[in-house]
């Protein structure tokens, strides 16, 4: 089995890179001290089985997870023996070892993860599905009972208020009464992606992003949590 | 109170000396970063990230066979994550004994 460790911590990489040379079935591939490089040569490799920490700055083992569309297996390590229920909701979780780890244990998760049938599946290349426009480039919203027709690129926010949505554009803003969920389904997904309950942001019109917030234009706009991972996908990541 | 010791890495390397220097030296470069990012978050009152940096230390300090300074680090990191520093005296005496500790070895 092709495997990769993920882990903040050099000594939890120097223990599980020693674990790994006494099973004679893995080949380490590489080890990453962080998930955003791990996804990079995840788009270019393939990797039967990812060691993966979950106390990591910046993106946790969870958040990179969900980053990966068709993730190969992947077992656990942690010190943190509270996530394990959680753990578990992911198909793609074959084992979760609690630190520090020892030979015997660390033995017994690679036979479960023979066991789930590894065969060499790559972990798919992380890429943004494209779904079709549903009106083209434009998009016409009742105000006041006239049509207004909207160029879709030039949107680059929109904010739900109440009952309202806020469209802002390159040249002007538009108040809108409708949901945020029906203009998600107007926008092309490649554009436009949903970083909070309120805002849908067009991804080409980010400035710069800081922790949990993109600024956009002047706006500074909330990132939840959830959200991230969809849209550290979207980045073209140096 | 209970002192670092060497049993885990042993028992980890085996008879594998070179894994064992490697695994202690990886150790020795490693703590004092940590302690130090945990020494300037805490005194900022970080609380947050200092439960971080104390998560992160629980690793290093299970590796030295320190049992029951680990459930007390452990229930530190639990209280900083409530705003509450209750504990940190005790777990500034367990990073004090590995800084000793690992001078010696």
């Amino acid at each position: 089995m092709n495997c990769i460790i993920i882990d903040d911590e050099a000594m939890a990489r120097t223990i599980i890179t020693q674990l790994c040379t006494h099973i004679p079935s893995l080949n380490l591939l590489e080890e990453f001290p962080n998930a955003m490089q791990a996804i990079k040569y995840l788009n270019q490799n393939e990797v039967d089985l990812i060691f993966l920490d979950i106390h990591m700055p910046d993106f946790t083992g969870f958040d990179f997870i969900q980053t990966l569309k068709n993730p190969p297996k992947i077992i656990l390590t942690t010190s943190d023996p509270k996530f394990a229920i959680e753990a578990f909701e992911y198909e793609c979780i074959v084992d979760y070892l609690v630190k520090p780890l020892l030979l015997p244990r660390f033995e017994k998760a690679i036979q479960k993860a023979e066991a789930f049938g590894i065969k060499r599946k790559p972990a798919k290349k992380v890429t943004v599905e494209k779904k079709e426009s549903s009106s083209g480039n434009d998009l016409y919203v009742n105000i006041d009972r006239r049509l207004i027709k909207i160029d879709i690129p030039s949107i680059y926010l929109v904010e739900a208020k109440g009952d309202y949505i806020q469209v802002k554009t390159e040249d002007k803003n538009y108040t809108v009464h409708s949901t945020l969920k029906k203009i998600a389904d107007k926008l092309p997904n490649d554009l436009f992606l949903k970083v909070h309950r309120s805002y849908i942001i067009n991804v080409q019109k980010i400035i710069d992003i800081e922790d949990n917030s993109v600024l956009i234009k002047k706006d500074v706009i909330p990132v939840s949590r959830s959200n991230r991972p969809e849209l550290m996908k979207r980045l073209n990541l140096l | 109170m209970e002192q670092p010791n060497l049993s885990y890495i042993n028992q980890l390397s085996g008879n594998d000396k070179a894994f064992k220097d490697k695994l202690i030296g990886v150790v020795k470069r490693e703590f004092p970063e940590e302690k130090a990012i945990y020494v300037k978050n805490i005194s900022a009152n970080n609380y947050k990230e200092a439960a971080e940096n104390v998560h992160k230390l629980k690793h290093k300090i299970s590796i030295l066979g320190l049992e029951k300074s680990y459930a007390v680090a452990d229930d530190y990191e639990n209280n900083l994550l409530e705003q509450n520093t209750s504990g940190k005296a005790e777990f500034d005496a367990i990073l004090q004994a590995i800084t000793d500790y690992l001078t010696t070895i």
